[in-house]
This record gives C-alpha cells, sequence and structure tokens, in this order.
C-alpha cells in the first residue's frame, strides 16, 4: 500500500513536469489556428457553368506558351534552366490541375495569382506574379477552363505524382530522389527547405494546416498557398510520412509482441520476487 | 606457487585459479542489504541497466553514424533511420533511454535527499552519484549535438558560448571548446569523440567507484535505523531469514529489483513505440542551420532547471551585469546539490516525513525545480521572465538556509527527547 502511495506521488510530479515542458510549452510555441478550409471561403465563388471545348482552346492560345500539358500533347515550351531564367520558377505542368486542385481556387488562381495564393504581399512596387492574372476574361471562360482541366484529369494518381505537381517545382524531397525543378532562391527570396524528414519535425497536423494556408503559422512567408483540395492534400502529407517515416508500420507492427513479451517478464518476475520474499518476510 | 590439484567439475577449476566462491559471497549471496527497503531503493539497479541499454544501442548507431557536419545528419535520418534493419529502433531506444535515464537519475537523487542517505558515513556515495549526474550530463550534451539538427546546432552555439562568460579567459574558452571561432566541424568530431569514448569510460569508472562506495556505509533503510549488518548477516545465516533485518543482494534484493526493472522496461518501451517526441525534439528533425535561427532555443528537459537559473538574472543590479549574475547563479545550482552532506547540520538520518522543518524544506524545493524546469522552457518574456527570477532566487535562497533549518530542527527534535 506504501508502495503505491509513494508511486502516486512519484507519478503525480513526473506529470505535472511533463505537462508543463510538452502540451503547455507548445501550445505556447504554436498557438491553435483554425483547421484547414478546403472550400477557400475566403475566395469569391465563380459560378458560372463552363464548357469543355471552349475551355480547351482558351487554354491552349493563352496557357501553353508557359506551362506544359503532356497529357493533352502540349510539350513544355521552355527547358526547365531557361524557364527558371524567365519566370524565376519552371510553370508547372497542368495535366493534373483539375484532379489535384480545389476547383474554386483553381479559378480565383487563373484571374488573380497572387491574390488566390496569399502572396500580394511579395508583389509591390514593380514585382508582379510570373505568371498573369485573367481577370479580363469573363466568369464563363475562366468556368470553361476549369472544366476542360477537370475533363482531362487523371481520375487517380499516386501520393509521388501529386506530390511532383503541386510541390515539386519549389521542393526537395531528397530521400526519394525528388529534386525540384527549379531554383527559387531568387523569386521567393527563400530557399525551400527538403521536406523529407518534415512529417517528423513538424507532425501531421502542423503540415495540414501549413499546406492548406502557410500564412497561418509564417505570417508574412513567401511560400504560395497551393489550393489541393482534400484528398490531394491527403495524400501530399500520406506521401511526406511514407518518406519521412518509412518505418512506422513496421514500428506499429512489432509493439505489441514487445510490450506483451514485456508484460509477461513483469508477470513472471513478479512470482519469482513473491516467490523468494515468502522466505524473509 | 599454490599448488593445484586436480579438478571435478569446471566449477572447481574455476574456482582453485578465481576463487569463484569466494567472490560471488562477497559479491552477491553475502552481500547484505536492509529488509526495510521500498521500490526507491531500485532505481540505482534500473539506471545500471538503462546505461547498459544506451551503451548497446549506441554501439549498434555507431556503426552507421558518420561524424561530419555533410554527412551526419543524413547518416542518422536516412541511413539509420530508413535503411538499416531496425536502425529506427535502436535510435528511438537511445533517445528515450538517454531521456529517461535522468528522469531516474533524479528519482534516485531525491529518494536520498528524502532519506538522508548522504550523510553520516554516505558522503562518498554521495558525491560519486554527483560525479555520474556531471557525466552524465556531458554525455548527453554531447550525444545530443552528432545528428546535426537544428537543436544539435544550437543547443551547442548557447551553451558553448555560456563559457564566454567566465571573467579573463571567457573568450580564449570558447574558442578552445569548440575548436573553431563558431561551431563547426572541428566541434562536432571533438564531441563526438567525448560521447562515444572519453565520457562512457569515465562513467563506467563513475559507476564502479559509486558502487564500490557503498560497500562499507552499506544503503540506507526505509527508517534510517541504524543497523549492526554483522550481527544480522549472522541471524540470516543461522535460518533465521524472518528475524533478520537484512537480506543479501541476491537473490532476495534483486528477486525485488527484477520485478520494478520489468515494470520499467514495460513503460521505456511503450514510449519508445508511441510517445518519443519528448525525447527526441522534432525541431532536431530539421538539419542545421547557422543562417536560421529557431524561434525557441531550450535545452533537454533535464537541464531546464538549471538553465532557468542560468537566464533568470534578466536585468543588470547595480554594477552587476545580468549575464554575469546568471553565471554565477548557473554555477551555485551546478554544485550546491553535491554539497547537501554538510547544508545539512542535523545528525538524523531519517525520512523527511520524520523531520519536521527539513519536510517543509523538501517540498518546497521538489515544487521549485519543477517550476523552474516549466519556465526555463517557455519564452522569457513578461510574467514568465518574474517567475524565472523569483524562482531562481528561491532556489538559492533555499540552499542559503539549508543549514539554519537543519541546526534549528536540530536543537528542537533534541529538546523534544
Ligand atoms: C507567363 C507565363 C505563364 C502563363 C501564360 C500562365 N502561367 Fe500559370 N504559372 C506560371 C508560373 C511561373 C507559375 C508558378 C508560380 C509560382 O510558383 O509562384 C504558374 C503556376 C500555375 C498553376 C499552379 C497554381 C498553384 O496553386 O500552385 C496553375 C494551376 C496555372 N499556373 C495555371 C495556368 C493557366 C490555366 C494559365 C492560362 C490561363 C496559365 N497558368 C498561364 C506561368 C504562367
Ligand atoms: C512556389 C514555391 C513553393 C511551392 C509550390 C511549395 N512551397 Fe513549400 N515552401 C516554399 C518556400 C519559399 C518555403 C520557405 C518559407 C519560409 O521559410 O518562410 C516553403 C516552406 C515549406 C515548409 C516548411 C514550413 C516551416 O514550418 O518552416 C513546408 C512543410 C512546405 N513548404 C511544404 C510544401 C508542400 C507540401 C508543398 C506542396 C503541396 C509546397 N510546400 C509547395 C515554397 C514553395
Ligand atoms: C557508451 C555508450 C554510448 C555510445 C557508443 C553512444 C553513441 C551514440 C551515437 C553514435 C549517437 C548518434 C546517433 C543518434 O543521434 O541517434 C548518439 C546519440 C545520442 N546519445 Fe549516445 N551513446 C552512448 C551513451 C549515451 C548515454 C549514456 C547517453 C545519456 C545519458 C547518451 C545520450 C545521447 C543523446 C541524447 C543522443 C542524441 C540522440 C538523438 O538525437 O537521437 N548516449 N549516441
Amino acid at each position: 500500500m506504501k508502495e503505491l502511495k509513494i508511486l502516486g506521488v512519484i507519478t503525480f510530479f513526473t506529470l505535472v513536469t511533463y505537462w508543463g515542458v510538452e502540451p503547455l510549452a507548445h501550445s505556447i510555441f504554436h498557438p491553435h489556428v483554425d483547421p484547414a478550409d478546403y472550400e477557400f471561403k475566403d475566395l469569391p465563388a465563380v459560378e458560372a457553368k463552363g464548357d469543355v471545348a471552349q475551355g480547351q482552346e482558351l487554354v491552349s492560345m493563352n496557357c501553353i506558351a508557359c506551362h506544359s500539358i503532356e497529357k493533352a500533347g502540349f510539350p513544355a515550351p521552355l527547358d526547365n534552366a531557361t524557364a527558371n531564367m524567365s519566370y524565376g520558377v519552371v510553370p508547372p505542368d497542368l495535366s493534373s490541375a483539375g484532379a489535384i486542385y480545389n476547383a474554386n481556387f483553381l479559378a480565383n488562381f487563373i484571374k488573380d495569382p497572387a491574390t488566390a495564393t496569399k502572396t500580394a504581399h511579395k508583389f509591390t512596387g514593380n514585382k508582379v506574379h510570373p505568371m498573369p492574372g485573367y481577370s479580363w476574361m469573363s466568369d464563363e471562360e475562366i468556368a470553361s477552363m476549369v472544366a476542360y482541366f477537370k475533363s482531362i484529369a487523371p481520375a487517380s494518381m499516386t501520393n509521388e505524382e501529386v506530390f511532383v505537381d503541386a510541390c515539386g517545382r519549389c521542393h526537395d524531397m531528397k530521400y526519394s530522389k525528388n529534386f525540384a525543378t527549379s531554383d527559387v532562391s531568387n523569386y521567393m527570396g527563400s530557399t525551400p527547405p527538403d521536406l523529407s524528414m518534415m512529417i517528423r519535425s513538424r507532425g501531421e497536423h502542423y503540415l495540414t494546416t501549413f499546406i492548406n494556408d502557410p500564412q497561418k503559422h509564417l505570417h508574412g512567408t513567401a511560400m504560395p498557398r497551393v489550393g489541393l483540395n482534400e484528398s490531394a492534400q491527403k495524400q501530399v502529407v500520406t506521401y511526406l510520412e511514407e518518406v519521412g517515416d518509412s518505418k512506422k508500420a513496421e514500428r506499429e507492427g512489432i509493439a505489441p509482441y514487445v510490450l506483451g513479451f514485456l508484460a509477461f517478464m513483469a508477470f513472471i518476475s513478479f512470482l519469482w520476487k513473491k516467490e523468494i520474499w515468502s522466505e524473509v518476510k | 606457487m599454490a599448488e593445484f590439484k586436480k579438478a571435478n567439475s569446471v566449477g572447481e577449476w574455476l574456482d582453485q585459479r578465481l576463487n569463484t566462491t569466494m567472490l560471488t559471497k562477497v559479491m552477491m549471496t553475502e552481500y547484505w542489504i536492509p529488509k526495510d527497503i521500498n521500490f526507491l531503493w531500485a532505481m540505482g539497479m534500473i539506471l545500471a541497466f538503462t546505461f547498459k541499454i544506451l551503451l548497446v544501442s549506441g554501439i549498434f548507431l555507431l556503426m552507421y553514424y558518420k561524424p561530419d557536419v555533410n554527412m551526419a545528419f543524413d547518416s542518422v535520418n536516412y541511413t539509420i533511420m530508413q535503411e538499416v534493419g531496425y536502425g529506427w529502433l535502436f535510435r528511438h531506444i537511445h533517445g528515450v533511454g538517454a531521456s529517461l535515464v535522468f528522469l531516474i537519475i533524479y528519482i534516485h537523487m531525491f529518494t536520498g535527499i528524502y532519506y538522508g542517505s548522504y550523510k553520516k558515513g554516505r558522503e562518498m556515495i554521495w558525491l560519486s552519484g554527483m560525479l555520474l549526474l556531471v557525466l552524465f550530463s556531458a554525455e548527453a550534451f554531447s550525444g545530443y549535438m552528432l545528428p546535426w539538427g537544428q537543436m544539435s546546432y544550437w543547443a551547442a552555439y548557447v551553451i558553448t558560448n555560456i563559457f564566454g562568460g567566465i571573467p579573463l579567459i571567457g573568450d580564449e574558452l570558447v574558442v578552445w571548446i569548440r575548436g573553431n571561432f563558431y561551431v563547426a566541424d572541428s566541434t562536432l568530431t571533438r564531441f563526438f569523440m567525448l560521447h562515444v569514448l572519453l565520457v562512457p569510460l569515465a562513467i563506467l569508472g563513475g559507476i564502479a567507484f559509486h558502487f564500490y562506495s557503498l560497500r562499507i556505509p552499506h544503503v540506507n533503510n526505509q527508517k534510517g535505523e541504524e543497523i549492526d549488518f554483522e550481527e544480522e548477516a549472522n541471524k540470516y545465516k543461522a535460518g533465521r531469514k524472518k528475524l533478520s533485518k537484512v537480506i543479501p543482494f541476491w537473490p532476495v534484493f534483486m528477486a525485488k529489483d527484477v520485478f520494478v526493472l520489468s515494470v520499467f522496461l514495460f513503460f521505456f518501451f511503450y514510449l519508445v513505440f508511441y510517445h518519443y517526441n519528448f525525447a527526441m525534439d522534432p525541431v532536431n528533425f530539421d538539419p542545421a542551420n547557422g543562417l536560421k535561427t529557431p524561434a525557441h532555443i531550450y535545452p533537454e528537459w533535464y537541464f531546464l532547471w538549471s538553465y532557468e537559473v542560468l537566464r533568470g538574472f534578466f536585468f543588470d543590479i547595480g554594477p552587476l551585469k545580468a549575464a554575469d549574475i546568471g553565471l554565477a547563479a548557473f554555477g551555485f545550482a551546478q554544485i550546491i546539490f553535491a554539497l547537501m552532506p554538510w547544508l545539512d547540520r542535523s545528525p538524523t538520518v531519517a525520512p523527511a516525513s520524520q523531520r519536521p522543518y527539513f519536510r517543509v524544506w523538501f517540498w518546497i524545493m521538489i515544487v521549485i525545480l519543477i517550476v523552474l524546469t516549466i519556465y526555463g522552457k517557455l519564452p522569457p518574456t513578461g510574467t514568465n521572465a518574474w517567475i524565472g527570477f523569483y524562482s531562481s532566487i528561491a532556489f538559492i535562497l533555499l540552499f542559503l538556509l539549508l543549514p539554519v533549518v537543519t541546526s534549528k530542527e536540530a536543537a528542537v527534535t533534541k529538546g523534544a527527547k
């Protein structure tokens, strides 16, 4: 009984200390942020109905001067190095745009990239976003392009493909041998970090809210809001986990066996202790 | 030369040459421990075992680790964590073990303080224990640098900078410790040497010394009772085991230790598999970057209380600079626990619960250490800075008052008798 009391006292002080240096400290280092908003409610709704054929025409007139759309047979107009030099960043391939981006975000992005990505603060004075806005088009035309991207979007993508299309122009993922297509340090004013260990250094919760809206955690950061829809973002986070915490399944698989064995050992050693001490006490 | 007869068994053969029968008696079956103890007396064996776990897991890590600023991070986070079979397990065991060893050290140490096990012949046990705390601190600090993550780099930067405050030689000392003007490859390689060779060797020596220092005074017991070990041992050997106040180290004492150890290991491995972030700081999974200061720099949890004493003095007082007062207070915190046997002026060896003044002193000390630990991690701004300041003052006062409190107590309890 007395020993249980001692154990209780020690557990109490240990838990208070733990609470202070872990949950309490982290709640102060990382103030609460609202959960991810996959509908991007801050952006106005582009409600017009689009027409795929019109969209196809508009895209081939306006976009393929910069972007490749491999799936529709449009190769990249410039090699990566030249594109990087011309725009500061290599314009991403748009084959999967209809699958990975939220449709309303995409429409807003085409109209005004800096506002949709929440990076307008980076483009003041004579600096402009490398992609021109298309706010001169009508909502119908914009909606048509979105409809076109949806029509050519692949039905399913691997986690890695989503990552490459959404993040691969800026970020390295060294541990899976994916390297950024661009060097954006000039354009962004900061070098995007390697993402290999982000799942361990930031954790799933942070990543989920950060990718959805980087400004929430790093106010004034150069990283754009990429505008992924919920399932695409989940795929990206899963991919970060597959690379950065590749042994998770193994870890969680052997844990019950090891703990079961130790519980059994504790039981046996309890019996042994009882046996031995019955002679002396 | 001694005469050797033909031995009839391997045991006898060894006994003739190594005197093994005698050795087991002296070390195990006739090494006497008081019977009146609780599971807190198992902490020492848990520590020895945890050190062994750290040693073995460390040796496995050492087979793949590369002490070079350009390779260290990837050798740990890619090679060990992802490529080598069960490398992640060894790293998690090593990281969690390094943290838990301090939890147990603190429990072990406060048990000693609570039961007054540092005085009346037990001073050398106490001092050798404090030596082990210093060595483990050096081991943990040097080890934390090895993965070369953000916290490795910045904790190394901040802690080595502390030495710059030492008068006259400060600046040169910092350069000497780092092997460079800033934290660099030379810093990593020398701390690597310390971590895998010099400090572990010293720890092994320290443990041997600590164990040896226990032989003459014997361990204390729950009531602080003085036991005539010879007489009680004779009772035990004569078969009056229930009457005797002592038990042999093997198998009786160890039977209990093994049980406590098994429960501890269950807890340990639960943390290894499911709850390791407290011991392996997420920030350290960002590679070291000397150009990007992390938003919050803090040491591992077990150094927080003394770190808070260091930064608790955040304003100049008269001609004294804040940094200098902090450094002096930090120095005080580092050595003061070692002086316990001389600060406690009462000759009574008894649990704190039976010492009217010391009891109060003990629990206040625990609370202050926890407050210091918690505020050592929080950003030192606004009220936090003041709480840090006042608890640092309280910590120092507490130890300055200990001689007064205990001599008063000695006078009072003597009067009562
Ligand atoms: C002048 C070259 C240029 C033209 C023309 C252009 N873009 Fe872009 N686009 C870019 C660049 C550069 C980026 C990368 C911006 C960044 O990373 O900050 C980009 C990025 C994008 C993205 C990724 C958005 C995200 O959330 O990550 C989409 C989608 C896109 N463009 C669609 C289009 C469409 C649709 C058109 C035609 C209407 C078009 N672009 C025309 C240069 C261009
Ligand atoms: C147009 C370039 C660009 C794209 C595209 C981009 N990022 Fe970033 N990202 C950056 C930059 C620049 C930073 C550095 C921000 C800073 O330090 O302020 C960054 C930082 C980060 C960080 C670190 C945040 C932190 O807490 O320090 C993470 C995680 C991240 N990005 C994830 C992603 C993911 C996942 C994607 C794809 C969905 C992505 N990024 C797409 C430019 C980009
Ligand atoms: C002699 C035995 C030991 C050896 C050979 C050894 C070896 C190593 C090696 C190679 C590393 C780098 C890999 C890594 O970061 O995981 C490391 C890290 C570390 N070691 Fe040890 N170690 C030993 C004992 C200890 C002890 C006794 C402690 C603590 C009290 C300790 C604390 C640490 C810490 C805190 C780290 C950083 C862990 C991390 O960030 O993951 N080590 N050790």
